[in-house]
């Protein structure tokens, strides 16, 4: 080992301009490599974060038609969940976080002041708040249990509906006619990036509840019901047993699926998961060719070094040099301009992402769904370790090139 | 012949009175692909301590084939070669290569020193490959650097010095592991006619000194200068005998 030490440091075989230009392409390939990577990691978690801002654990349950025949009814009759049977409901199935009716009425006039806008009134029982993350500014509120139990006239606004509304005022505590019937704006939703929606997205709807929305617009069965499991593994489950539950009290055939057709959030967002992994591989994949034509580039010129100094390399066989100290240096000159190559790259990539961090997300569609690009220990573990490959490899074939050089026929005196 | 002879004894350790060299029966074929060429048919040769050999013959009459076949530079396609009692055949590519280091010093026609280090260094290659601490390294360098005349000259450039010079440094290089045999192959053969009588004073100094020698050359003159002289036709020994005998 010292004396391919000794023999490195004696050889400065590339010149500089050959050496920089060959750490350059490795230092280029690091730097799309952990961009390329580190871009995906933040797509990935940006795809994550806003996919659950719809809910977690949630499942949403439409009312629709029976598809099959039950107790000598026929097939194709609606069913359409009660309001008021929705407490009933609850109480059977135990196993739920929470079971929760919707209700929607599509373009409804709301009036604050002198403004009218069409606009999409839900009404929820309380615990969808927590559900569906409607998160209130702070200053508000989102829907009480009293609130329901006394049919109370209040009203919480999705954030773009709300600035529609009211500008730039703070809506709450403020008067709001719902078709002519005076409302209180109880808080106002904070703004979310959300990804997967159903019945229109939450930043333009409003929330009553659900025992005044039957009062006031007169329609006593719900739209749809949102699901709430604790924990997302058991969300199939659930989801069986709760059209169990309806399929004895409304009288269906419970594995009649399409009666009510459901969204498995939990399952989509797994799908999602695996589609930004798959992203992620993809990106890693592309970076890792990028590195490697950075490494070809790298052994194409040690192959040169080796063509260049055939002589050299003969008469150090014929002085004594074992094998190992014919490779020694070239295997440690490769892997020395991949590793400089490297250090280089990733600093510029982590000063790039650092600098990309300081863009904002909120108020830039682009970024708010794609994330900043984040950085993170597994990333540059894979990266140095497909450097160190890369740079072993790019040092060894030429130096197993270098080592099977005849030394008589090379120092043959033509 | 006696070196007939030594093949039964191949088995037994290197006696103090074997020949530094014992070649029986060494062929060598190039396999260029489509033609083989089998550049020695059948030579022996055993060489002493203390010899200088002249090696002559006309160009391509396989002078330097045997040379590097001398030098364990490359291998025999047929015949045993002992050298300082020491089996060749078997050995591995490092075994030879230190055989190499320990035993020979090669001088070449063309000086083949590395261009980018100095005198010194270049001197110093034999004693870094042989595993000679750094310290005992310089010393020897020195010595040897002084021996050849160019004790004033060690942090030259290859480039910055004159054939002859350059050849002296070789010399030196081949002198640094203190081998048992020097090998040159046509040494003067790029040098002027002083300069090649002046490399050749060298060789000859080294003789006096007590080095075993071996060197190709064309110049007849010097040849006879040399203990014996053996000369090489069509991959053959043709003749083999002291130098004051030579016609
Ligand atoms: N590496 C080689 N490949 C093929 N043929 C070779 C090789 N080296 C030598 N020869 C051939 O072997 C013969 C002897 O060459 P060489 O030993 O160099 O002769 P000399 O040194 O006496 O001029 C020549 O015919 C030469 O062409
Ligand atoms: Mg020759």
């Amino acid at each position: 080992m010292k004396v391919v030490f000794h023999l490195f440091l004696q050889s400065a075989t590339l010149g500089r301009k050959r050496a920089f230009l060959t750490i350059a392409a490795i230092a280029w390939g690091t730097v799309a490599i952990l961009l390329l990577l580190s871009f995906g990691e933040g797509l990935k978690q940006q795809l994550g974060k806003n996919s659950r801002a719809m809910g977690e654990n949630i499942g949403v349950m439409w009312m629709s038609e029976t598809t099959k025949a039950w107790k000598g009814m026929n097939p194709g009759r609606p069913i359409r969940v009660r309001i008021d049977d929705i407490p009933l409901l609850a109480s059977r199935l135990p196993e739920l976080e929470s079971l929760i009716g919707e209700a929607i009425q599509w373009r409804t006039n709301l009036t604050a002041g002198k403004k009218t806008v069409a606009g999409r009134v839900k009404g929820v029982n309380y615990p969808y708040g927590e559900a569906r993350k409607q998160y209130p500014v702070a200053g508000g509120r989102f829907l009480s249990p009293l609130d329901e139990a006394e049919r109370r006239r209040v009203i919480f606004l999705g954030n773009e509906l709300a600035e529609d509304l009211f500008g730039r005022d703070d809506p709450v505590g403020q008067t709001l006619l719902v078709a002519n019937a005076p409302f209180t704006v109880i808080g106002v939703m904070q703004k979310k990036t959300q990804m997967g929606a159903y019945a229109g997205m939450d930043k333009d709807h409003s929330i009553v509840p659900i025992s005044t929305w039957k009062a006031l617009f007169g329609r006593p069965t719900v739209n749809n019901l949102v699901i709430r499991v604790r924990d997302g593994s058991k969300m199939k489950d659930a989801i069986a047993r709760t059209r169990e539950v309806i399929a004895a009290k409304y009288g269906f055939d419970p594995s009649d699926e399409r009666a009510l057709p459901t969204w498995d959030t939990v399952e989509s967002q797994k799908i999602n998961q695996n589609v930004s992994t798959g992203i992620q591989v993809f990106l890693g994949i592309i970076g890792a060719l990028t590195l490697l034509i950075g490494g070809v580039g790298v052994a194409n010129i040690m192959y040169a070094v080796v063509k260049e100094r055939t002589r050299e390399i003969g008469v150090k066989m014929a002085l004594g040099a074992k094998a190992g100290w014919i490779t020694g240096p070239f295997v440690l000159e490769g892997l020395s301009y991949t590793l400089v190559g490297g250090a280089a790259g990733m600093l510029i990539a982590t000063l790039l992402v650092l600098g990309m961090s300081f863009i904002p997300t909120d108020g830039n569609k682009v970024m708010e769904f794609l994330g900043t690009p984040k950085l993170s220990l597994p990333i540059g573990v894979a990266t140095a370790s497909i450097l160190g490959v890369i740079g072993l490899l790019a040092g060894y074939f030429p130096a197993r090139r270098a080592a099977s050089i005849d030394p008589a026929a090379t120092l043959r005196y033509e | 012949m006696s070196s007939r002879q030594e093949m039964t004894r191949e088995t037994t350790p290197p006696a103090s009175g074997r020949p530094i060299i014992e070649m029986v029966g060494i062929r060598k074929v190039y396999d260029t692909g489509k033609v083989q060429v089998e550049a020695l048919k059948g030579v022996d040769l055993r060489i002493e301590k203390g010899e200088f050999v002249a090696i002559v013959g006309p160009s391509g009459s396989g002078k330097s084939t045997l040379m590097n076949l001398v030098g364990c530079l490359d291998t025999p396609s047929g015949g045993d070669y002992f050298i300082g009692g020491e089996k060749v055949a078997g050995l591995s590519r490092d075994q030879l290569a230190d055989v190499r280091n320990r035993r020979v010093g090669f001088v070449f026609q063309a000086f083949n020193l590395l261009p980018q280090i100095s005198a010194f260094e270049n001197v110093e290659m034999p004693l870094v490959f042989g595993g000679v601490p750094p310290k005992v390294r310089r010393a020897k360098v020195a010595e040897l650097l002084e021996r050849v005349g160019l004790g004033d000259r060690m942090d030259h450039k290859p480039t910055e010095l004159s054939g002859g010079q350059m050849q002296r440094v070789a010399i030196a290089r081949a002198l640094a592991m203190d081998p048992d045999i020097v090998l040159a192959d046509e040494p003067t053969g790029n040098l002027d006619t002083t300069s090649g009588t002046d490399i050749m004073g060298v060789f000859l100094d080294l003789w006096k000194q007590g080095s075993t020698l071996v060197v190709i050359t064309h110049d007849m003159a010097l040849a006879r200068r040399a203990s014996r002289i053996v000369e090489i036709r069509d991959g053959r020994i043709v003749s083999d005998r002291p130098a004051e005998q030579a016609a």
